[in-house]
Parts: structure tokens; C-alpha cells; sequence
């Protein structure tokens, strides 16, 4: 009762009046991070956090609004990747064909969306643990493929010096460039999905989660909305591919290899899969485990190599501890904060 | 091809012309070798309001998913307004005006009200994929809203459809099954689990219904279907037992041994 009069009285102002403060200090605070941050800190930390955000975060749209777990996600982002090298300029002259950027991030993105699309197209026949095990096997299928196919892929070594175009006479691969770079994109997939969740495709999407045969019995063809869904999720996926691509100058098989593809369901689960900020949270966490935590093991005697080790018990602890990730950690500690409240006057019990 | 499409299209015409919303011919439904419903042959006018009545396993569920397409039935065919649909998905016949509510409430429980109506309304009209966000003076929500107003459940617009009481959720069940032009609608045991007063308001949102909404309804409570239907089917291991008007049936000897026999066993 409450709630709706809420909705009644309160003033429907610029959806811009709507963003709540911490949303602005989190602009700001991006924004104006390279006046203090180094180039290491800012390309390697933050513009990693951004790519791997936003392959997590094509994940999230699956699962958390579609109820489909997709491990193809990190394949379709190397897809693009590799579709950038091909087309595009790289130092295999034989294979790459030289298309300007206006040319070959479309189609790179295209051809990934493809890629994804197809993938969608048999994994959404299957339900929960299927899903997973479909989309593992094809993507178990891409990394063998691209290892031994010379003529399109190169192979074991893929392809290098794939750089990002020097578009207004900027280098975009240095940090302060490559920053801004990969956290406008990343604003811009987190707005889209922001906003197409509550477009009729999204509340749709989120329908079929909740109940895909009453969606059906009102009217909506279950499975061409999932495999819509897998081409939405390819294009963000893509987007962040092309970055990583040119973050490391260079695409291997490895890129989606199992571990990456594996890495990508700990971020978005470690981060939390409910809401879109979730990858991104997670993607800030792995990255700082996975850049500073070689050190922190030295310190301790450990071998650097160990890394893995940690990031793995810092996956356990928090799936343990958190089914929802670090954002179900935040809201139930919010909720518990509130409880702590009494309810009709606000004040602190 | 061309033949078929013209037999299918003067077909078409006279059922038309004969006004049926529903025409099952020998629809048979088999789970391995059990016969859920067999040889079911059924005729529903347009705008006709009819009850069915069994006790528990008779088909009568089975009946409702092989007419949405919930199911395949493994025999006979089933006419929509004239046209035959054996073979459509279910959206495909939602789309051609009919609609349904489950026994047990099928909701969308991480959505709030007002997005499981603005769904339904959705679901049978073009945009299903759109990417753009409803304006605020959107038809379709200034729709869903009507609906919910017409269930009684505007307080609880934006409230999370797990948080609704059990009866609110059966008053969405209604709500679902209303949005678009409805032509047909089938109604699983609306009033089941409902108390005395919301059984009132059903029957009241029922008999409000537009007369050239037809419906079936399944009930088991006498005092409800007898009030809201013109006819009745009583069906009994998966066959259809007798047809009548609700005097006939409530009248009727055999009925009244299998219906209150059953009862007292």
C-alpha cells in the first residue's frame, strides 16, 4: 500500500534527477582517476576490470535476466577479437586483409554476434546443467579449432601487433586513452543493458526466467526470445573483445582457452549475478587478486605462481559464504543495516 | 497446395459462419499407455459459457494443455475459431485470441504486478522484441493498469508478485488471461483456495466478462460453476460422461451417483 502511494506522490523528475548520490561519487571518482592513478594502474588494473566487466557482464544478461548460463560468452569475445586481426591489421601481413577500423569493427562484431547467435540457437533447446555443458563443449571445440586451423586463425601463435586505431591523432593504447576507452564502453554496455532490462525484449527475457511456459501462454515465442537474448549478450561480449584484443596487442588461442572461459562464470558469480554492476565488482576483484597476489604470496614465501590458488579460495569462500556474490554480501548487510532502524520513526534502535 | 488451402479456408468459413470458438474432434492425449483424455469431441460457441466438471484424473487439465498446446495431443484435431490448430505451438493460439489460467498459479515471481500484466498485454500484441522503453503514457500500460484496477489489485502494483497473498495471486492468474482481446478463455479452478468473499468477486469479474467472451471453467465448487456457466460437461476417466445445462446435469441420476459417490468413498 505503502509502496504504491510512494509511487503516486513521488515527483517523476529528469530520469537524470533519479541517479542516486553514490552514483554520481562513482562517476566522479572514475572520471578523474587517471590525475593520481599510474599508467600501470590504469591500463593494466582498470582497463583489464572494464574488458573482463563487460564479457562478465554479457554472461550476467543470460543468466541473470534469462536464466541461461552461457560459458560461450569468453569464445565470442575472442571471435571478435580474432575477426578484428583478420580483418583488420596485424603483423601476420598473410592472413590479415588491412580493412580500415570503420570497416572491420563492424564486421568483427557482426560475425561475433553470428557466432553467438548460432551457438544460442542449440544451446536454448537445453535447460540448467545442459546449457552449461553445450556451450562448454563448443567452446572447448572454438579454442582446438583456432589452435590448429593455420589458414583463417594462425594457429598456435594467432595473430600480433593488433592495435587499436590512431583515431584522432591519439594512441588510444596508451594508459590515459585506453582508460577512457575501455570505461566508456563499459558505461556504455552497462547503460544498454540498464536500459533494455526494462524494455518489453528485457521484461521479456526476465518472463521466460521466471516461467517460460506461461510466457508461452501469452503469447511469446519462448525460444526465439532466448536466442535474441544470446544475440544481445554476443554484441556486449564482442565489444569487449575487440578491447582485449587491443590491450594486449595480440590474440591466441589461448585467449579463450578453458581457463578464461571458466574465469568469466567466477567473475560474474564472484561479483554477483542478479545486477549488471555485478561483473564489474567481480571483475575489479579478480583483477586484483590476479595482479597483486603473486606479490602478497612472495611476501609470505610462497611461490608467485600460486596465484590461481587464491583466486580460488576467494571463489569458494565467497560462494560459500554468498550465493549472490559480493552484491548479495552489500544488500544483505543494507537490509540488516535497516532492520536496525525502527521502522516508523527511522532513528537507530 | 492451392486445394488444400481452399478447403481449409471454406472450412474455415463455416465454422465461422456456424459461430464456434472451439470444435475438438476425437482429441485423444497418452502418457506411454495411460489415456489421460480419450476421444474427446467438444463443440464451444462463440461466447458460450461453459463449465466442466469431474472428479480428480478425469482430464479435465489435460483437456485445457492440449487445447493451448501445452501439450500435443496424440490424436483427433482441435479447431480455434475455424481454424485448425492441432499442430500450432501454444503462443500461436494465444495470438488468435485464446487465453488461460493455471490451477496452480503460473506468475512471474521476480517481477513486480504491473510487469507480469504489462507482459501479458505484450505477449499478444506486436513489439515483443522492442528495445525501446514504454513511455509513461504507453497504451499498453495505461492497459495493464485497467486490468489490474479491474482484479482489485492496484495497491499492490509495484509489489513483487512472491510477496501477493495467495488469493491476490489467483486475481493475477485472471488479470494475465484478460489482457489483449480475448475471444476464449479457459479457466483452471479459478476459485480454488479462494475464501467466501473472494469467491464472490470472481464470480462477479466472471459474469461482468463482455458477452462475446466465451470461457470454459473447470470448478469444483457447485455453487460457483452452476452460477457462471449456460452449459456443462461432465467428463469422468478422460471421456466426456454427459453434456447438458447446469439444471440437467444437477438433476441428473447418473451424475449425482458418480459425483456425490465419488465424494463419499
Amino acid at each position: 500500500m505503502a509502496l504504491a502511494e510512494h509511487r503516486k506522490t513521488a515527483p517523476r523528475g529528469l530520469w537524470i534527477e533519479r541517479i542516486p548520490g553514490i552514483w554520481w561519487a562513482l562517476i566522479l571518482f572514475l572520471l578523474t582517476m587517471p590525475a593520481w592513478a599510474n599508467g600501470f594502474f590504469l591500463f593494466q588494473v582498470m582497463g583489464w576490470t572494464f574488458i573482463l566487466g563487460m564479457i562478465a557482464l554479457s554472461l550476467m544478461f543470460l543468466a541473470g535476466y534469462g536464466g541461461m548460463v552461457s560459458l560461450i560468452q569468453m569464445s565470442v569475445a575472442a571471435m571478435a577479437g580474432y575477426m578484428v586481426a583478420i580483418f583488420g591489421v596485424s603483423g601476420v601481413g598473410d592472413i590479415s586483409m588491412g580493412l580500415p577500423w570503420w570497416l572491420n569493427i563492424p564486421i568483427a562484431i557482426i560475425v561475433a554476434a553470428i557466432f553467438g547467435t548460432l551457438v544460442g540457437a542449440l544451446a536454448v533447446r537445453t535447460e540448467g546443467i545442459y546449457t552449461i555443458m553445450i556451450t562448454l563443449a563448443i567452446a572447448a571445440a572454438f579454442f582446438y579449432f583456432t589452435r590448429q586451423n593455420y589458414t583463417v586463425f594462425n594457429g598456435y601463435s594467432g595473430f600480433n601487433l593488433v592495435v587499436p586505431p590512431e583515431l584522432f591523432g591519439v594512441d588510444w593504447r596508451q594508459p590515459m586513452p585506453f582508460y577512457y576507452l575501455t570505461l566508456g564502453c563499459a558505461a556504455l554496455c552497462y547503460a544498454a543493458v540498464i536500459y533494455v532490462s526494462r524494455a518489453p525484449f528485457g521484461l521479456t527475457l526476465q518472463g521466460v526466467r521466471d516461467n517460460p511456459r506461461r510466457m508461452a501462454a501469452l503469447g511469446f515465442n519462448v525460444t526465439a526470445h532466448r536466442i535474441a537474448a544470446y544475440t544481445f549478450a554476443s554484441v556486449i561480449a564482442s565489444v569487449g573483445g575487440i578491447l582485449l584484443v587491443w590491450q594486449n596487442s595480440q590474440i591466441a588461442p589461448g585467449t579463450a582457452g578453458i581457463p578464461a572461459v571458466i574465469d568469466i562464470l567466477v567473475i560474474a558469480v564472484v561479483g554477483g549475478i542478479k545486477r549488471p554492476i555485478g561483473p564489474f565488482i567481480g571483475a575489479l576483484i579478480y583483477v586484483l587478486l590476479r595482479t597483486f597476489s603473486p606479490d602478497v604470496l612472495l611476501a609470505f614465501g610462497l611461490s608467485g605462481e600460486r596465484f590461481k590458488l587464491v583466486i580460488g579460495l576467494g571463489f569458494l569462500a565467497i560462494v560459500f559464504f554468498s550465493p549472490d556474490g559480493v552484491l548479495g554480501l552489500w544488500e544483505r548487510w543494507q537490509t540488516r543495516r535497516s532492520r536496525n532502524h525502527d521502522p516508523l520513526t527511522g532513528d537507530p534502535k | 497446395m492451392t486445394l488444400v488451402e481452399n478447403s481449409s479456408a471454406a472450412d474455415r468459413l463455416a465454422s465461422v459462419s456456424s459461430g464456434n470458438a472451439l470444435e475438438l474432434r476425437g482429441v485423444t492425449k497418452m502418457f506411454g499407455a495411460l489415456a489421460a483424455i480419450s476421444d474427446i469431441t467438444l463443440t464451444v460457441r462463440s461466447g458460450e459459457r461453459r463449465a466442466v466438471l469431474g472428479s480428480n484424473g478425469a482430464g479435465k487439465t489435460t483437456l485445457f494443455n492440449c487445447v493451448t498446446g501445452d501439450f500435443m495431443p496424440t490424436g483427433g484435431t482441435i479447431r480455434l475459431f475455424g481454424e485448425d490448430v492441432t499442430r500450432f505451438p501454444a503462443y500461436e493460439r494465444i495470438r488468435r485470441g485464446l487465453r488461460r489460467t493455471y490451477q496452480i498459479s503460473l506468475l512471474f515471481n521476480g517481477l513486480t504486478v504491473a510487469d507480469n500484466v504489462y507482459l501479458a498485454c505484450r505477449g499478444v500484441s506486436r513489439g515483443r522484441f522492442s528495445f525501446i522503453r514504454p513511455r509513461e503514457n504507453d497504451a499498453l500500460l495505461t492497459r495493464s493498469d485497467e486490468l489490474i484496477e479491474a482484479v482489485n489489485l492496484m495497491p499492490w502494483r509495484d509489489t513483487n508478485v512472491s510477496n501477493l497473498s495467495y488469493g491476490q495471486q489467483r486475481q493475477l492468474e485472471i488479470a494475465l488471461a484478460l489482457a489483449g482481446a480475448p475471444r476464449m478463455i479457459l479457466f483452471d479452478e479459478p476459485a480454488a483456495g479462494l475464501s467466501p468473499t473472494e469467491r464472490a468477486e470472481l464470480v462477479g469479474i466472471l459474469n461482468g466478462l463482455p458477452g462475446h467472451i466465451g470461457y470454459i471453467i473447470i470448478e469444483h465448487d457447485m455453487d460457483v460453476a452452476l452460477r457462471v456457466a449456460e452449459s456443462v460437461t461432465m467428463m469422468h476417466n478422460g471421456k466426456i460422461f454427459k453434456e447438458g445445462t447446469p439444471e440437467e446435469i444437477e438433476n441428473d441420476q447418473e451424475v449425482q451417483e458418480l459425483y456425490l459417490g465419488d465424494g463419499h468413498e
